[in-house]
C-alpha cells in the first residue's frame, strides 16, 4: 500500500513484517488449533520484542516506552494485525490508560508492563452492560478509608493470564442537567487480592487463543492508593488515554485484510478451471478490484485519524469511522476470499478460514459498528441540532 | 602475540581492532516479487515494483555488525552505488546498525567491473581492513563484484563462505565449494563473500531505526572518484524464459532409451 511514509515509518514497516513472518506467523495455525500460547513461546516472544524494542513502543521514551507517534503506531498495528492477537499481544502495548498512574503506582505498575515483567487488562464490560457502559452495576463503596468493591467483569480479553486489572466501578451519582449520572472510577487491583478472583471465560470462535476472562468482586478491599486517577473520572480518563483503541483495530483490519488480499491474488492466479486461471473470470477479478479499493480507502480513513491525532485535531468520529469502515471491509474481503478459494477457504489446511473467523470480532468490540454509527451520526447531526 | 609484535603487525597489514568493515551493498527487486519483462524487451520492469536490499548482502551487513560488536572492528561503512532511490536500501542497513553510509549515484545500475572499480576507490579511500560482499546479486546473479575488487586490490579473497571469524590476526573463512566445505585463513586486508548459511540477519530494532536518519550519508559520483563507469556490455533483449510444455509420459524403460537415443538424440 502507498501510505506516503517517511523513512522511519517505512524501516518500521519493513523489520516488523520481517519480525511478524519469522517469529510470529509459523505459530498461528498450532496456537489456533490448540488454543492457548505455551508459555516457552509467549516469552520468546516477549524477550525478542523487548530487545528490539517492539515492546510498549506506544508509551513515551520519557517513561522507557518507543515514544512512537500516532502515524507510526498505525503502521505497527497495521503489520501485527496479520496475525492473530494471541500472539502479537505478546508484543504488547500495555494500555495508555497506565500513564495516569501516580506516585508509588509508577513503580509498582507502569514500569513494570513496559518492562515486560507485568500484564495489565482493561476491565469495563458486564454481563449487564456491554455497549451500554453506563449501566455497570460493579459497585466500590468507601469503608474507612478503603474501597469495597463487588461485582463482576465478564469478555476481559488479554494475550496472557493478567497480574492486574484496571477495573471500572461504580462509586456514586452526580445530579446533572439531564439527570442523574453514575460516578465511575478506575481502581488497580492485583491478582492474589483477597476477594477478587479471575477464571478464563467460554471460549471465542473468532481469535480462538485469544483468552477472555471472567472477573469476581467479593468484597474486595482496596485501599485509597489503588485509585488509578482521580475518584469519579474514571470515564473520562479512558476517553483521555483509550480514544485511539478505535484506530489500532481500523489498522488491524487493514493489515489482515492485505494478507487475504495477497493470499487471493496468488491463488487466482494459479488455480486453474475450464481450462484457465481463475482470476481470468470476472467473477473472481471484479472481486479482487473490489477487495484491493477497499482496503486502500480503510488504510486512508486509519492513516487520516492517526495523523489528525498527531496534529491534536482528531475528533472521536474521525477514530469511528476508520474503525467501522475498516472492520466491515475486511468482513467483505475475508468473505470474497473464501468464495475465492472455494471449498479450500473452508478447510483448516489454509489460513484463510481462521482469518475469516478472526475477522468477524472487530465488528463487535471496541464499540460494535452500531455504537460507531451513533457517534458518526451523532457528529453530523449535531452541526444541525445543536 | 604480545604487546609489541600486536603492534608491528597491525602497523604493516592484518587485523587490527580499530579495523573498519566496508560492505557494499545492492538494491533489488524484492525476492518475493515476480519479475516481468519490459514490453520494449529493454530490461526487466522496475516502475512501482517493490525493492528491497539484496537479501546476501544482508548477510554482509549482519556479518560486519557481528564482527564490530565482538570487538573485532570499530566501525562499518556501507556503500551503494546506483540510482538515488538507493539511499532507502543504505538506510535500511544504518537501521541494522552499520555506522555511516556512502551512495554513489549513477543513473543505472552500474556494470560489476564499474562497480569493482568504484568500490575499490572507495576502499582507498576509507582503508577498511575487510570488504564483505554478498556472493551475488539476485538480479543478475552475475557472481563477480568481490572477485574482481579483490583481483583490483591485490587481496586475498574467500568466497561463498558459511563461516567468518578473527583468529590470532588473520581471517578464518569456510567456504561452500562443490566438493564441500574448504577452511582458509587469510591474511588481511581481504575481501569475503558471503553464502546463505553465513547468518541471519537481524530485524532492524526501534532505537536503531530512530538512529538510522541521523547517521552520516556521503554523496559521491563515479566522476568524483575518478571512475569509468561506461558500460562494455550492450543489452540486446532481454525475454522471459520461455514457458515450458508438459512432458510426455513414457511406459517403460526401453520407450525411454528409444526416446532418448532417437528423439532427442542424447545417447
Ligand atoms: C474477544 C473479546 C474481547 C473483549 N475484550 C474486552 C476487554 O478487554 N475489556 C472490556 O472491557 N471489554 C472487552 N470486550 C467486550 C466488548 O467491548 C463488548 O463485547 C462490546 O462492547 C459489545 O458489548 P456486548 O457484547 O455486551 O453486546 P451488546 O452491547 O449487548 O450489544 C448487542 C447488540 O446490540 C446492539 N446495540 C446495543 N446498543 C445499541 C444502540 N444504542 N444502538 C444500536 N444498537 C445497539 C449492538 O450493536 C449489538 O449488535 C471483549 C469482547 C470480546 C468478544
Ligand atoms: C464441505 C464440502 C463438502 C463437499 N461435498 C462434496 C461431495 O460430496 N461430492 C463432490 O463431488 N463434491 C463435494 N464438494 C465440492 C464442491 O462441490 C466444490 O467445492 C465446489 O464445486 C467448488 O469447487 P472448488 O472448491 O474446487 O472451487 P473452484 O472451482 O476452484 O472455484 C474457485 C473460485 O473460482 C470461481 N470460478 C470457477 N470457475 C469460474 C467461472 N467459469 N467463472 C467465474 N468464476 C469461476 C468459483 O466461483 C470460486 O469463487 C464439497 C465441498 C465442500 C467444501
Amino acid at each position: 500500500m502507498d501510505l506516503e511514509l517517511s523513512d522511519e515509518q517505512r524501516l518500521l514497516a519493513d523489520s516488523l513484517k520481517a519480525f511478524v513472518d519469522s517469529e510470529l506467523m509459523p505459530f498461528e495455525a498450532v496456537t489456533d488449533r490448540a488454543g492457548e500460547v505455551s508459555p516457552e513461546l509467549g516469552r520468546q516472544i516477549v524477550d525478542k520484542a523487548l530487545a528490539l524494542g517492539f515492546y510498549a513502543a506506544n508509551l513515551p521514551e520519557s517513561v522507557g516506552g518507543g515514544g512512537l507517534d500516532n502515524a507510526s503506531l498505525a503502521i505497527m498495528e497495521r503489520e501485527l494485525g496479520k496475525v492473530t492477537h494471541a500472539l502479537h499481544g505478546y508484543v504488547w502495548r500495555p494500555t495508555e490508560l497506565l500513564l495516569a498512574c501516580e506516585g508509588d503506582q509508577i513503580e509498582r505498575y507502569l514500569t513494570p508492563c513496559i518492562r515486560g515483567e507485568k500484564t495489565e487488562c482493561f476491565a469495563v464490560t458486564e454481563p449487564g452492560a456491554g455497549s451500554d457502559i453506563l449501566s455497570m452495576s460493579t459497585r466500590a463503596t468507601q469503608k474507612g478509608g478503603d474501597w469495597i468493591v463487588n461485582g463482576s467483569k465478564h469478555f476481559i480479553s488479554s494475550h496472557v493470564l493478567p497480574d492486574f486489572a484496571i477495573v471500572f466501578a461504580v462509586t456514586g451519582e452526580d445530579e446533572t442537567d439531564r439527570g442523574p449520572r453514575k460516578r465511575i472510577t478506575a481502581f488497580l487491583v492485583d491478582r492474589g487480592q483477597q476477594g477478587f478472583d479471575i477464571q478464563r471465560g467460554p471460549r471465542s470462535v473468532s481469535q480462538r487463543a485469544y483468552p477472555t476472562y471472567v472477573l469476581s468482586f467479593n468484597d474486595c478491599r482496596l485501599g485509597a492508593g489503588q485509585v488509578l486517577g482521580c475518584e469519579g473520572q474514571g470515564l473520562e480518563l479512558a476517553d483521555k488515554w483509550i480514544k485511539m483503541g478505535r484506530v489500532w483495530v481500523g489498522a488491524n483490519c487493514c493489515g489482515r485484510a492485505e494478507r487475504l488480499l495477497e493470499l487471493s491474488v496468488d491463488w487466482a492466479a494459479t488455480r486453474k478451471q475450464f481450462g484457465q486461471s481463475i482470476g481470468r473470470f470476472q467473477g473472481t477479478s471484479f472481486k479482487l478490484a473490489d477487495m484491493v479499493t477497499e482496503l486502500q480507502a480503510a488504510d486512508l480513513l486509519v492513516m487520516h485519524a492517526a495523523r489528525k491525532a498527531d496534529a491534536g485535531t482528531m475528533v472521536p468520529a474521525d477514530a469511528a469511522m476508520a474503525k467501522l469502515y475498516a472492520s466491515e471491509m475486511l468482513q467483505r474481503v475475508a468473505d470474497n476470499a473464501v468464495q475465492i478459494f472455494g471449498g479450500m477457504g473452508l478447510m483448516e489446511e489454509m489460513p484463510i478460514e481462521r482469518l475469516w473467523r478472526d475477522s468477524r470480532l472487530d465488528r463487535i468490540w471496541e464499540g460494535t459498528s452500531e455504537i460507531q454509527r451513533h457517534i458518526i451520526s451523532r457528529h453530523v447531526l449535531r452541526q444541525r441540532d445543536g | 602475540m604480545s604487546f609489541g609484535q600486536s603492534i608491528i603487525f597491525n602497523e604493516i597489514q592484518g587485523v587490527s581492532h580499530q579495523m573498519k568493515i566496508l560492505v557494499p551493498i545492492k538494491r533489488v527487486i524484492d525476492a518475493n516479487i515476480k519479475v516481468r519483462v519490459k514490453s520494449d524487451q529493454s530490461g526487466v520492469e522496475l516502475n512501482n515494483v517493490k525493492m528491497a536490499m539484496n537479501p546476501f548482502c544482508e548477510i554482509a551487513v549482519e556479518a560486519a555488525l557481528r564482527l564490530r560488536e565482538a570487538g573485532e572492528a570499530e566501525e562499518v561503512i556501507v556503500v551503494c552505488a546506483g540510482p538515488a532511490n538507493g539511499k532507502e536500501t543504505l538506510r535500511t542497513a544504518l537501521a541494522m546498525g552499520a555506522d555511516r553510509a556512502i551512495h554513489i549515484e549513477s543513473e543505472d545500475s552500474p556494470e560489476p567491473l564499474a562497480v569493482a572499480k568504484l568500490l575499490k576507490a572507495v576502499v582507498e579511500r576509507e582503508k577498511p581492513g575487510l570488504v564483505i560482499l554478498g556472493k551475488q546479486a539476485i538480479d543478475g546473479d552475475n557472481n563477480q563484484t568481490g572477485q574482481m575488487l579483490s583481483a583490483l586490490l591485490n587481496w586475498s579473497l574467500g568466497t561463498f563462505i558459511s563461516r567468518l571469524s578473527v583468529e590470532d590476526g588473520a581471517f578464518h573463512v569456510t567456504r561452500e565449494v562443490d566438493g564441500g566445505l574448504e577452511n582458509l585463513k587469510l591474511s588481511g586486508p581481504a575481501v569475503v563473500t558471503v553464502d546463505l548459511r553465513l547468518n541471519e540477519p537481524r530485524y532492524a530494532s526501534l532505537p536503531n531505526i530512530m538512529k538510522a536518519k541521523k547517521k552520516p550519508m556521503e554523496e559521491l559520483t563515479a566522476a568524483a572518484l575518478d571512475v569509468d563507469i561506461t558500460p562494455r556490455l550492450t543489452v540486446l533483449k532481454v525475454e522471459a524464459p520461455a514457458s515450458r510444455s508438459a512432458g510426455v509420459r513414457v511406459h517403460d524403460a526401453a520407450e525411454l532409451v528409444d526416446k532418448l537415443k532417437n528423439e532427442a538424440k542424447v545417447i
